[in-house]
């Protein structure tokens, strides 16, 4: 977010550098039990975004301190292979794969019942394969298909989206050159179906305005990738009809 | 009426989506009531019993229950007890007290090691999940021949069948001894050709067993009718 320096990211005709509206979004793909080995795993693409999210238990909770008498710990690991930018990325946690993995398994936890396993462990994997702005709110949506995929009991889906503001304009669904040269930037993750939000971030600044725009656009939009969500779970679960 | 008597294909639902139910209907396992409507929790197909809706999942773990008849495998052995993975969240514990030779102290090893493959009962489950089993009682014992199949826990009912019927014809055909333990494992015992019939049954079973025609595609490979 850098928001400095004399890039131009709308066109004079209101649209987008790469031809989209401000309201537009990104391409989208899902495909749920993409990997057989895990109990559930999603593949998705969002624009140049791929994530793959694998989730494994419940399983008791090791080490037993992070255990929970009343409910399932869920624990996310997030992380950007080496070879999912344009520089390398040193494998291994850092400093923003903690933060993500962090606020991943805190709005993932809104949704799950956790309730329902005391003393147990979720684990949820998300690997990027490759980044294009907006790693976040993919595997926010990866993870949410493989936890439904592994038939963790779950009171909704959520939905991760970004909206942002570009040269003093709300758009929905930033770009690389948008969130690397553009002045705001909020990621949600939302439940369609309560219209709850259970995560929330937000980088720059947004008047009130602005904010009740963009976060009109990510509704919007999360409502369109619910519907993908839902046919890719669908396809997944009749997968084996005669 | 229920759904599984009238052979429609049964619907499809994700978590949070809204379940069209008659006004009174309960929620059963799989569903949340929110406000008044009945929402699934979890991805799989709606089926109605009585005035209960229930979600029969796609994929799910096994919980252990009081009762349930379980094939554990010993995970771990201590001088008193040993750990068996009955194919749920947490190990089961299974004291010496509660096995069926006379175990001294520091001698458990002795009856059953690491890997050993046993029937047991889960003999009590708190509200955290911890697990105590048995094999005090009848037909409970370490399992030393046949072959140990694995399936996701909710298809059990389908290898069963309505009154035993599917899992009688698989016997019979296969003249194996199959026992079904509620984790999702089944013990197949018998010559090896009866064997390779029953996994053949039990695997189109697993996965084609939601779709119309089980009956006849069962038939195909183990013959007979009922």
């Amino acid at each position: 977010m850098g928001g400095y320096g004399d890039v131009q990211l709308l066109r004079e005709d209101g649209k987008r550098l790469d031809g989209r509206a401000v309201d537009e979004m990104r391409e989208v793909e899902i495909k749920a039990g993409f990997l057989p080995a895990a109990e559930g795993s999603a593949w998705v693409k969002h624009g140049l975004n791929v994530a793959v999210a694998a989730v494994y238990g419940p399983m008791e909770a090791h080490p037993r301190k992070i255990q929970r008498q009343d409910r399932a710990v869920i624990d996310v690991r997030y992380n950007m292979a080496p070879f999912s930018t344009s520089d390398r990325i040193r494998p291994g946690f850092n400093r923003r794969s903690r933060e993500i993995s962090k606020v991943t398994a805190e709005a993932l936890e809104s949704v799950v019942l956790v309730e329902r396993y005391p003393r147990s462990k979720i684990r949820v994997e998300i690997e990027i394969l490759a980044a294009e702005a907006g790693t976040r709110c993919v595997g926010i949506t990866a993870a949410s298909v493989a936890l439904a995929d592994a038939g963790i009991p779950m009171k909704d889906l959520l939905v991760g989206v970004a909206s942002g503001k570009i040269d003093g304009i709300v758009v929905l669904d930033l770009d690389k050159a948008e969130d690397n040269y553009g002045q705001a930037d909020l990621p949600m993750g939302i439940m369609p179906n309560t219209g709850e939000i259970a995560f929330l971030q937000m980088d720059g600044d947004l008047s009130p305005e602005e904010y009740d725009l963009a976060t009109e656009y990510n509704f919007k939009a999360a409502h369109e990738i619910h519907e993908l969500m839902k046919q890719a779970l669908l396809d997944s679960a009749s997968g084996g009809d005669v | 009426m229920n759904s599984e008597d009238t052979g429609a294909e049964q619907r499809l639902v994700v978590p949070g989506d809204q379940i069209d139910a008659p006004p009174g209907s309960q929620p059963g396992s799989g569903v949340l009531l929110r406000g008044e409507s009945l929402v699934a929790t979890k991805l799989g197909r709606v089926q109605v019993s009585g005035d209960t809706i229930h979600i029969v999942p796609t994929n799910t773990t096994y919980m252990p229950r009081s009762g349930d008849l379980v094939i554990g495998y010993v995970e771990a052995v201590m001088n008193n007890l040993w750990f068996l993975d009955v194919n749920g969240p947490f190990n089961a514990l299974l004291p010496m007290s509660l096995a069926p030779w006379k175990v001294e102290f520091g001698a458990a090893r002795q009856y059953m090691d690491f890997g050993d493959a046993v029937m047991a009962r889960v003999m009590e489950v708190d509200e955290t999940h911890s697990v105590v089993a048995t094999m005090k009682g009848v037909g409970l014992r370490k399992i030393k021949e046949g072959f140990i199949e694995e399936i996701p826990p909710h298809l059990l009912s389908l290898v069963i069948g309505s009154n035993g019927r599917t899992l009688q014809r698989i016997k019979e055909s296969s003249d194996c001894r199959i026992v079904v333990a509620q984790n999702g494992r089944i013990l197949i015992d018998g010559d090896s050709e009866g064997m390779a019939t029953a996994r053949k049954a039990i695997d189109i079973i697993v996965n084609t067993g939601h779709a119309p025609g089980l009956h006849d595609r069962l038939t195909s490979v183990i013959g007979g009718d009922v």
